[in-house]
């Protein structure tokens, strides 16, 4: 999978962080960074959560 | 179990409805799924109402969690524009207002809330509340010509009407019972911390005082207070907090008590599940069943409701989650993560009320319960991460001091 984050939107709250670490993070200039652009499968389930619970939307996995 | 489950009835067509039908899809649940709601509109996104749709910048459409074609993949049965009408729990059977039914054999309750409004008070134009994307749309439109609003109410909802009709440059009064706004929820300190920064953006500010009556007929003309005065004003904007939509419900046998009363599964009985503002679902974090409004919270017991059903192996035993919101005014975003109580002690631990850029944490005894920040988006994810573990208020503040 391929995990694609329109920073414009992302407002911070930061959800995804705690729902895939791996994956996301609050970088040290207080922007979103992807770790990884392209997570292993297992990481899956917690992409999707990420996906589901942020707030606008900013997440989107393409296959 | 997951096998028997054939037909899987929704009432509730917002979010926490919503993400329930998509994590019952994402499980591979291939069965009948119907999803029902009382809007015309498709589901679609509130906090953006109070926000981008009042300030202009967003069309209704951006609301939208999903466009027409992206429904196809989830095959509903999406029935929208009908409100339910009853529950037969022994048949199995949700009644609907035009005279159909949706059977079921699971059945998710999320139909949500309502505004609650003043007591005794007729609709009349230019009297406004903010819940629905109709509501908000109306209130755009009014905005376009008003000259000055009165906000009755100044919870989260009231004070972003307050923010973006100043962004506006309308002229707003708002109006509250308490002395100090929201100080139940966020401790008297930083209630006047919000009201000072209202009053800095220019809106007049009347604390301590109820509405008696709405002047004005047939439109909209102000507002008399408890103190005898009367504000002048073109729209009257209502948001005096919301109340569950279990009217439908009053007949079925279900437990209702200021919502949907469930287990910490979600279920209210055998094969009935609620989740969302309706539900009162046992939480383990928060000690109790509580009534919760916030849109992290939606999404929460939508999923959980659904991975119950199935018995997912990703499904929690019992629901346990700290209650998260946000409320953005002019430029500060305001976050807020655990539970306070009226006399909980606040300390402010980063920044100033001064600066209106602060971490204020709450305490009871020597446990943190709670986190407010104002634009500091980093700590409260942080204290989010924390709060989940009742960290004592020694942990926190070494937290605090190791970064």
């Amino acid at each position: 999978m391929k995990v694609v984050v329109d920073l414009s939107s992302c407002d911070l709250h930061g959800l995804c962080v705690e729902a895939a670490p791996e994956v996301f993070e609050i970088a040290d200039d207080g922007a979103l960074r992807l770790l990884n652009e392209t997570p292993p499968d297992d990481l899956r389930a917690k992409v999707d959560k990420a996906v589901r619970e942020c707030p606008t939307g900013a997440i989107s996995i393409i296959e | 179990m997951a096998q028997a489950i054939r037909r899987v009835t929704i009432v509730g067509a917002s979010l926490a409805g919503l993400r329930a039908a998509e994590t019952l899809r994402r499980h591979g649940y291939d069965g009948a799924l119907t999803l029902i709601g009382d809007e015309r509109h498709r589901p679609y996104d509130r906090p953006p109402l109070s926000k981008q749709l009042l300030l202009g910048t967003w069309t209704p459409e951006q609301t939208f969690f999903r466009q027409k074609d992206g429904y196809e993949p989830l095959a509903l049965d999406l029935r929208l524009g009908v409100p339910a009408t009853s529950l037969d729990l022994r048949g199995r059977r949700v009644t609907l207002a035009d005279g159909t039914w949706a059977d079921y054999d699971r059945l998710i309750i999320a139909t949500g809330a309502r505004v609650r409004t003043l007591p005794g008070i007729a609709p009349r134009p230019g009297l406004l509340v903010l819940r629905t994307l109709d509501d908000a749309v109306a209130l755009r439109e009014a905005l376009t010509t008003a000259t000055r609003v009165a906000v009755v109410g100044m919870g989260f909802i009231g004070l972003e009407v307050a923010a973006a009709c100043r962004s506006r440059g309308v002229g707003v009064v708002a109006i509250e019972s308490l002395p100090v706004p929201l100080a139940p929820i966020v401790g008297p300190t930083l209630g006047e911390t919000l009201l000072a920064m209202h009053a800095d953006h220019g809106v007049e500010v009347r604390t301590g005082v109820t509405v008696t009556g709405i002047y004005g007929e047939p439109r909209v003309a102000g507002v008399a207070l408890s103190d005898g005065s009367r504000v002048d004003a073109d729209v009257v904007v209502v948001g005096i907090g919301v109340v569950p939509n279990t009217e439908w419900l009053e007949s079925s046998g279900l437990p209702l008590d200021n919502g949907v009363v469930c287990n910490g599964s979600g279920e209210a009985a055998p094969g009935v599940y609620a989740a969302g503002d309706v539900a009162r679902m046992a939480n383990v974090w928060y000690g109790e069943a509580p009534r919760i409004e916030h849109w992290t919270n939606a999404v929460e017991q939508g999923v959980h409701v659904a991975e119950q059903m199935l018995g997912s192996a990703d499904a929690a035993p019992s629901f346990s989650s700290v209650p998260y919101f946000w409320s953005d005014q002019y430029d500060r975003k305001i976050q807020f993560v655990g539970r306070a109580r009226p006399h909980d002690e606040m300390v402010v631990v980063d920044g100033s009320t001064a600066e209106r850029r602060l971490t204020a944490l709450y305490r009871r005894g020597d446990r943190v319960v709670a986190c407010l920040t104002v634009n500091q988006p980093r700590a409260l994810i942080k204290y989010r991460k924390l709060l989940a573990s009742h960290p004592s208020w020694d942990t926190a503040l070494s937290d605090i001091s190791a970064t």
